[in-house]
């Protein structure tokens, strides 16, 4: 942490980086990418004017950004700001929830993830998702791995396929030798790895992470990190968090959510999307700047 | 602050060494709470009497009449036999009338869990129906299906007890299903979506293997329950051949256990109570047993989701 944070500090990142700003009007420097230091990306989400509402109140105002290929994007900002209403509108989880309202276009390689015809299976087995809590299923280590898939038709080279993944997901030295045992017997880090084990099986483009470190300990926190820096070469990640050394530690852009009073109502709004960097070092937004420096929410 | 503390140090006694005992309201509730406790506990232990009572009147009458000629004779009129015939009848007729009720249970309980949303009119209804059917008194059960099917046939028949044995065994198979089934952790499902697995593979995959010990639990406990039905056999299935071994329930009576116990009890003989007794001491076993099973099988479901 350390390291990562005296080179935040030390560095200033180019000014004038992909910004955007409040109330869905434009602004300058969002399409500025040539100034920006990074090459430019392929886009695998283009968020368009979404707004969230469960009922009558509205989770999620008018939000507008580009989510880029393997790349690390984390989702920041305080309890309640929609974090998570955003996260599983990627994948189409909130469907689900009765009275769950989606205005807008979420693009996903040029798809429209809400239209019609879309299917959410096919979405959902693109676009993969782990949870704040590990939740492996009461099955062996292997089967949790190998259910999708079994199921998605991938059975050839099934056991090659199941031992990628695990390795991938940095678990498989500690698990080959009981695979067929319990994956609940597993300590909640390595329950933790094995439900992205599960979800990189599938091969999916995209894994969303909401709070994937959260129940953890320091350490299986590091690892978890860990990962995101290798899975990021091969897929894409969004990840929400709390926490935003970590988020400064594993992201490359950062989007900042707080809630912002719309009318009477308080609805979580995306306050500044930037690089990493730029966010933590030299923020455009008052509340942001408060907020990274802790004097809010 | 430092008001209240010092208001609370005067009010408390000053009674250093001693224990720290309620006073006042709270001695009161305490009274009270340990009042409630022991009635509660004499009404458990009261249950408890009336089990230990059957089971010991069922024991000391029963055991003289157990023999191992007893369990594996035919019933044989007036001088006796064995519960071979009848034993075997009941098992024909539950195993006949759970194939029936369990996957139709299931398959309701999967309507109330996976499929039907928690404001779902048609779910609501059918809980209703399945409580209703719970309650029906197992004669009236007796006679739709003699009515439904023994009518028609022109005789009663191991078929039609097997059928009124299966609504019998419906409601309770449905209601333990979607109670288990409920409990299964909303996380398993949200695994699953996120895979992009169909929701029927995920019941199939995840939610069943997860759920299957204590839907089995409940399934026991109903075949326990309809093992032991009297009502409904007298209407449907009470003419068979009373001494031969019949497993063929298409088209004949089969005997059965209670109806053993029913026929035997009014027999002219001294001895036809004992065997009576004797029957009514298997099946009592045979419910324990399956009912203890059934007890160790849902704690080893629970520790598999983790409960
Ligand atoms: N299923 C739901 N039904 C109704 N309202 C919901 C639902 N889920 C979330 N909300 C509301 O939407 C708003 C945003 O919730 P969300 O869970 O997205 O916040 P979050 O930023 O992820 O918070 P946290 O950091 O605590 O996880 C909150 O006001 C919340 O009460
Ligand atoms: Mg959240």
């Amino acid at each position: 942490m350390s390291a990562h944070g005296g080179e935040l500090a030390g560095e200033r990142a180019p000014e004038v980086a992909a910004r955007l700003r409040l109330h869905g009007q434009p602004v300058a420097g969002a399409g500025d990418r040539r100034l920006d230091a990074e090459p430019a990306r392929e886009t695998v989400f283009e968020i368009r004017d979404v707004a969230v509402h469960y009922g009558s109140s509205q989770a999620l105002g008018w939000t507008t950004l580009d989510i880029h290929r393997h790349e690390v994007t984390a989702v920041i900002g305080p309890s309640g700001c929609g974090k998570s209403t955003f996260l599983r509108s990627l994948n189409r989880m909130n469907d689900t929830i009765p009275n769950f309202r989606l205005e807008g276009e979420v693009l996903y390689r040029g798809h429209d993830l809400y239209a019609p015809a879309t299917n959410r299976v096919e979405v959902r087995r693109r676009i993969g998702m782990v949870f704040q809590k590990p939740n492996p299923f009461p099955k062996s280590i292997y089967d949790n791995v190998a259910w999708a898939p079994r199921n998605l038709g991938m059975r050839a080279g099934l056991d090659e396929r199941v031992e990628r993944a695990l390795r991938h997901a940095a678990l498989w030295d500690e698990v080959k030798d009981r695979l067929k045992q319990s994956a609940l017997g597993l300590s909640g880090g390595q329950q933790q790895r094995l439900c992205i084990a599960r979800a990189i099986a599938i091969e999916p483009d995209v894994l969303l992470l909401d709070e994937p470190a959260s129940a953890l300990d320091p350490i299986a926190t590091a690892s978890i990190e860990e990962l995101m820096h290798t899975l990021k070469h091969r897929y894409t990640l969004v990840i929400v968090t709390h926490n935003m050394q970590q988020a400064a530690r594993v992201a490359d852009r950062t989007a900042f959510f707080a809630l912002d009073l719309s009318g009477s109502q308080r609805v979580g709004t995306l306050i500044e999307y930037a690089p990493t960097r730029t966010l933590f070092t030299n923020p455009s937004d008052p509340r942001t700047r408060d907020y990274i420096t802790g004097q809010f929410g | 602050m430092a008001l209240s503390a010092s208001a609370l140090r005067d009010r408390a006694p000053r009674t250093a060494g001693t224990p720290l005992r309620p006073s006042g309201n709270l001695r009161r509730r305490m009274a009270l709470s340990r009042a409630l406790e022991a009635v509660a506990t004499a009404a458990a232990l009261f249950a408890v009497a009336l089990l230990i009572d059957v089971a010991v009147t069922v024991i000391t009458n029963g055991a003289p009449a157990i023999s191992f000629a007893f369990l594996t004779q035919s019933a044989n009129g007036l001088s006796g036999g064995g519960i071979a015939n009848a034993l075997l009848g009941t098992v024909v007729m539950v195993v006949f009338g759970a194939a029936i009720a369990i996957p139709v249970g299931i398959l309701v309980g999967l309507f109330l869990t996976e499929v039907a949303g928690p404001r779902s009119r048609l779910a609501h209804l059918l809980e209703v129906v399945l409580d209703m059917l719970q309650g029906v008194p197992t004669v009236v059960v007796g006679i739709v299906v003699f009515g439904l099917i023994v009518v028609p046939q022109q005789k009663e028949t191991g078929f039609a007890g097997a059928i009124a044995l299966s609504i019998i065994m419906l409601p309770l198979i449905a209601r333990a299903s979607q109670q288990v089934l409920a409990v299964v952790p909303p996380s398993f499902r949200q695994a699953a979506d996120a895979l992009g697995v169909e929701r029927w593979r995920t019941v199939i995959g995840v939610i069943l293997p997860a759920a299957a010990g204590g839907i089995l639990t409940g399934a026991i406990l109903a075949v326990a329950r309809a093992a032991g039905e009297t009502a409904p056999l007298l209407l449907v299935d009470s003419l068979y051949h009373p001494n031969a071994i019949q497993l063929q329930p298409f088209g004949n009576g089969v005997p059965s256990v209670p109806m053993f116990i029913y026929t035997t009890y009014d027999l002219p003989s001294v001895s036809g109570i004992t065997l009576a007794w004797g029957a009514a001491l298997v099946l009592l076993t045979g419910i324990l047993v399956a009912n203890v099973g059934a007890r160790l099988m849902l704690s080893r479901t629970r520790r598999r989701m983790g409960l």
